[in-house]
This record gives structure tokens, sequence and C-alpha cells, in this order.
């Protein structure tokens, strides 16, 4: 338990000591592959609520990302061409603020979990990430098809969106957002794995028999839980989506829905911290590989096939060892 | 009859070509322990699946304080009063022993929608999973891990949190199985003084404990209940002695 909570802190440090670093020395490159790391942690904190404490293997939760970013690059397309949306009748205006913009995606992704949760989680195992998979498949297909934005090719946005305060433009201030937003999600995750609401999930993951026997019902307990995995991962697409100013239908894709499952298995599963160590080093694996092969994947395939073999816990557990029991609930 | 706590009325239940349960009805009263015992694979343990809402009977109903159950999925019967322990344990092994005993808490208060609040903080909850946990002398293990736990100590917080559900019945398959001689001795203590709570449908294969604390007894036999009595006329039937205790006894 103290051995995590230093390793927690550690990687916390490091992540703010970096970027400011390289904000002192004028590396902005450097600061924007942290601000990727923040916001795949972000993407991956939202699926390990889902997978870790809930026990559910997504592999479709590109389709949240997805949307999170699709409600970034319309929102921001419309608000950019001074062209209103038509929608059933309706005319809505787009938007370049932020808020608006994590509203709309943050909701949309909650919706999209709650329809697709309601029809895969009667399912589990093997059939549960094949038809997670399918969907994330439909969602790919769609935004492909759909010519209006961009189809196979994306959408462009020239202006990153408007936050209240700040220069978004500014690479460390923008870090800086992303950041915050990712603390405080992980301030969330560590008070709902302690909640009554996280013992429950824990438990039915454990044994399902035990929770229906004291009058809980897993199914109710693992679509909430899916929802709130699902909005978060929404919430992150949008960030990612901002900080790139494009979106493509590969936020869609069932690579992305493997990589954010991989940087939490890397991570540590059911960790709090697991998905934030597992981005860093993602992340810096992507950087410093990629640089030198473009067969880095394989690379990235050989470490975790270490960690599954020789740390079952992530590096988190191989650091931290196994989760506290007496404090109560995991994170 | 109209005062039975928890009934099967002709319960049926083929598996293929294994008959589970046949025609079973049973009732368990107030304040009484109800044993059922019965050879392995005689359809103990699916009796006990489909009152509690496992398994759902090809024909037949269960009422529950007179109220018909049998369309009903687990969580809500436990919710109006069953309280089940498992002969396999059931239980979260990764969580300590009293995150398990405050899981029971919380099934029964309902307030499982809260998501910010530490649930080892809520006082009423802690307090009945606590007590319930020193009653069945595990208060001391409260911060261990389960998958720590010995077998013994494992079956005793089945019961503790079947405690903490403050069931109007309780049904138990197997409580004593593998709990050695002086663990069943404690535990047929215990249930005894259990029955006062709410009454017991008890399934056990330790004739010691049955024949010391049922007040009535069922004999089940391929899904079938062969005789109903009491100890004593259990123990004279020569139906029972030869289907079931002649083979053992
Ligand atoms: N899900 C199932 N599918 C098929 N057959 C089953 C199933 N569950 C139980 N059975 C069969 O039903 C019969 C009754 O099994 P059950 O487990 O209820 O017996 P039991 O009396 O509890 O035995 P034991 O004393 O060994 O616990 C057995 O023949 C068993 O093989
Ligand atoms: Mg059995």
């Amino acid at each position: 338990m103290r051995r995590e909570a230093a390793l927690n802190a550690a990687i916390l440090v490091a992540l703010i000591a970096v970027p400011a670093w390289a904000h002192l020395s004028d590396e902005p490159f450097t600061i924007t592959l942290a601000t990727r790391a923040v916001i795949l942690a972000l993407a991956a904190v939202g699926l390990n609520i889902a997978l870790g404490i809930g026990g559910m293997v997504s592999f479709g939760h590109a389709v949240y990302f997805g949307i999170g970013g699709y409600a970034m690059g319309i929102l921001a397309s419309h608000a950019q061409s001074y062209t209103p949306m038509e929608l059933f009748g309706l005319s809505i205006e787009g938007t370049k603020s932020m808020l608006v913009i994590w509203l709309v995606a943050v909701v949309l992704s909650a919706l999209a979990a709650l329809v697709i949760g309601l029809l895969s989680l009667r399912t589990s195992g093997v059939y549960f990430i094949m038809i997670t998979l399918a969907f994330g498949q439909m969602f790919f297909f769609f935004s492909i098809s759909w010519a209006a934005y961009g189809g196979e090719d994306g959408l462009s946005i020239y202006v990153r969106n408007g936050f209240p305060g700040l220069n978004t433009l500014v690479p460390i201030q923008y870090f800086g957002l992303c950041l915050a937003i990712l603390l405080v999600v992980l301030w969330f995750n560590a008070r709902l794995a302690r909640s009554p609401f996280g013992l429950a999930l824990n438990a039915a993951r454990q044994s399902p028999a035990r929770a229906e026997t004291v009058g809980l019902n897993p199914m109710r307990l693992r679509l909430v839980a899916f929802v709130i995995s699902g909005a978060i991962t929404g919430l992150a697409g949008a960030l990612f989506a901002d900080l790139n100013r494009f979106v493509s239908p590969t936020m869609f894709s069932w690579q992305l829905s493997g990589e954010i499952t991989v940087l939490i298995i890397i991570g540590g599963v059911g960790r709090l911290m697991g998905p934030v160590a597992g981005a860093v080093v993602f992340v810096a694996l992507e950087h410093l590989l990629g640089g030198l092969t473009e067969f880095w994947h394989i690379y990235l395939g050989a470490a975790l096939l270490l960690v599954v073999l020789f740390a079952r816990g992530g590096l988190v557990g191989l650091i931290a060892g196994r989760p506290g029991g007496g404090g109560g609930g995991h994170g | 009859m109209a005062d039975a706590v928890l009934s099967t009325h002709g319960i049926t239940k083929r598996f293929g070509a294994v008959t589970a349960s046949e025609d079973v009805s049973l009732e368990l009263r107030p304040g009484e322990i109800h044993a059922v015992i019965g050879p392995n694979g005689a359809g103990k343990s699916t009796l006990i699946a489909q009152i509690c809402g496992g398994l759902r009977p090809d024909a037949g109903r269960v009422e529950l304080l007179g109220r018909d159950v049998t369309g009903l999925a687990t969580p809500e019967r436990a919710r109006l009063g069953l309280g089940r322990t498992f002969q396999v344990s059931a239980l979260a092994m990764e969580d300590t022993v009293l995150q398990n005993a405050l899981l029971g808490a919380l099934g029964a208060s309902g307030r499982v929608w809260r998501f910010l609040g530490a649930a080892l903080g809520d006082r009423a909850l802690r307090a009945q999973a606590e007590e319930a946990l020193g009653r069945v002398g595990l208060a001391e293990h409260a911060a261990m891990r389960v998958s720590e736990l010995g077998h013994g100590q494992r079956r005793l917080l089945e019961v503790a949190i079947a405690l903490t559900l403050q069931p109007k019945a309780f049904v138990m398959d197997e409580p004593m199985a593998g709990l050695g001689a002086d663990g069943s001795k404690r535990m047929t203590a215990f249930l005894d003084g259990l029955r006062a709570e709410a009454p017991i449908l008890l399934v056990e294969h330790d004739m010691d404990a049955v024949f010391a604390l049922a007040d009535r007894i069922s004999v089940l036999v391929y899904g079938r209940v062969i005789a109903t009595g009491t100890v004593a006329e259990i123990r004279a039937s020569a139906a029972v002695r030869e289907a079931y205790l002649g083979e053992e006894a």
C-alpha cells in the first residue's frame, strides 16, 4: 500500500516535471508527447473502470474515444464554417467552446455505452469481446462512409478550441488543462473504487453468485460501470482530437481499442495508476522505438509478453506488489 | 399450510434424462430447522438453487412469506428475506473478510448507488458487518483477505454474510462440509441458537449435526422426497433405512 502510494506520487511528479522542463528549455514537441500520454491515460482510466474493477473485457472502447473525437470535430467544423448543423429539422450551431464540446462528448459516449452495454452485457468471455469489437467496427465503417464529415480523410480544425482564461494553443497550457482533467478523474476513480458501488462492482466481478445472493444485481452494476467508463473514454477522445486538431476514423479503429487495452495491461489492470504508468511507457516506447525502427510494434509486443508472463500486475504490480486489502477497495 | 415462511409446491426439474427434482413439496415453518438429507446427487443443491433463484423449475412454485416468488430473480428473493449459504464458498476472494461482510449489509440496505463516500466509512453498515463477524467468531480476522483464510473460516464467513441480511429464512447448503469435528460442533451450537431468529432449511451430510439440530427431516432420493418427519420418525422409517441410511449407518 505504502509503496504503491509512493510509486503513484513518483509517476505524477514525473508527469509534471518532464513537461515543465520541456517548457523551460523550449521543447514543445516533448510537451505534446506528454499531453498525448495524459490523454491516452485518461482514455485508459475510463476502460480500467470497466476492465479492472468490473471485469468487462471491452475490445471496443475506441467507440467512445471516437465519439468524443467526432463530437469535437463536428461541432468545431460547423463553428469554423459558420454553418449550423441540420438535425431532425433542428438547426444546431457549432461551437468552439471546449466546455460545451466536452459535455456533448460525455453525454453521447455515455448514451452509446448504455445501448452497447444493454446489448452486450448479457454475454461474457469471448462473446463479450467479440460483440464489443463488432460495435467498434460498425462505428469505424460508418465514420469512413460519412462523407459529410470527411469520410476516410477525417476532419481538420484550424484553431484549437477555447477554454475560459487559457490560451489553449500554448502547449504547456493545454497540457495543464488535460492533466487537471486526468487528476480529477483519477480522484473520482479512487473514490469510486472504495465506494459502496465500487465494493459491489468489485464483488460482482469476483463472485457474481455472491453479489446476487445479498440482493445485488451484477448486470445493473456492470451496466452503470460501463456507462461511466465509456463517458470518461469519450471525454479523452474529445481532448485527443483537440490535441491533434484533427479527427479521423482511426479513432474508431480496433487498433486503438487494442492500444488502450495494452497500456492498461502494461501498467497494471485494476490499479489506480496502472493506465497512467502504461500510457507514459507506451508513448515513450512509441516515440523512442518508433524513431529507430518502423517495426516498433514488435518490440511493444515483446514488452507486453514479458509483462503478461512475468509481471501479472503490470508495472505497478511489479514495483508496488499486490494491491492493499485492509484499507478498502482497489484503486 | 398458511403460516410456512418458505415453501415449495410440486417443484420439478429435469436435466435431460436426469430428474433432479420431482414433485418436491416442502415447507419451512417459523422457528424450526428443517433438514434435507439425501445421497450425493440426490438433487439437494438443485432444490436450493430453485428456492433461491439460480434455477427455474420446469413445474411447481416457490413461496416466500405467502408470496409466489417463482418468477423472481435471485437478488429480488434475497431482498425479500432469503439468506443463503453455498456448498462451495462463493466469496470475493481478493477482498477482506470485513469487506465481504459489508457487502451483505450493503445489499440488504439497498443503498448501493453511492459513488464517492467510502463503503468502510458507513458507520451503520460497518456496525452490522462487524456484529455478524463477531457472532461467528471472525472479528479478529476482519482485516484478512479471504484468500488467506482457512476453509473452515470461509464457511463461517458465508454464514456471517447471511446474518448481515437479517433474513426471514436461512437456506444453508452443507455449512458443516469440511469443518472437522470441532468446527462442526461449534457450528451446530450456533445454528441451534439461530433458529429463534429465522427458521433454517438445512442441507447437510453430517448426520450427527442433523440429528442434533433438526425439528423435521426430509429425505431426498433421486429428486423425490421419500419421507418427511421428526428425527425419531425418520430414524425408524424402514423406507429411509433402505434407501439411504442403510448405506451409511
Ligand atoms: N446444471 C446441471 N446440468 C445437468 N445436470 C445437473 C446440473 N446440476 C445438477 N445436475 C445433476 O442433477 C443431479 C442433482 O445434483 P445436485 O447437485 O442437486 O445434488 P446434491 O444432492 O446437491 O449432491 P451433493 O450431495 O453431492 O452435493 C445430479 O445428477 C447432477 O449431476
Ligand atoms: Mg449439493
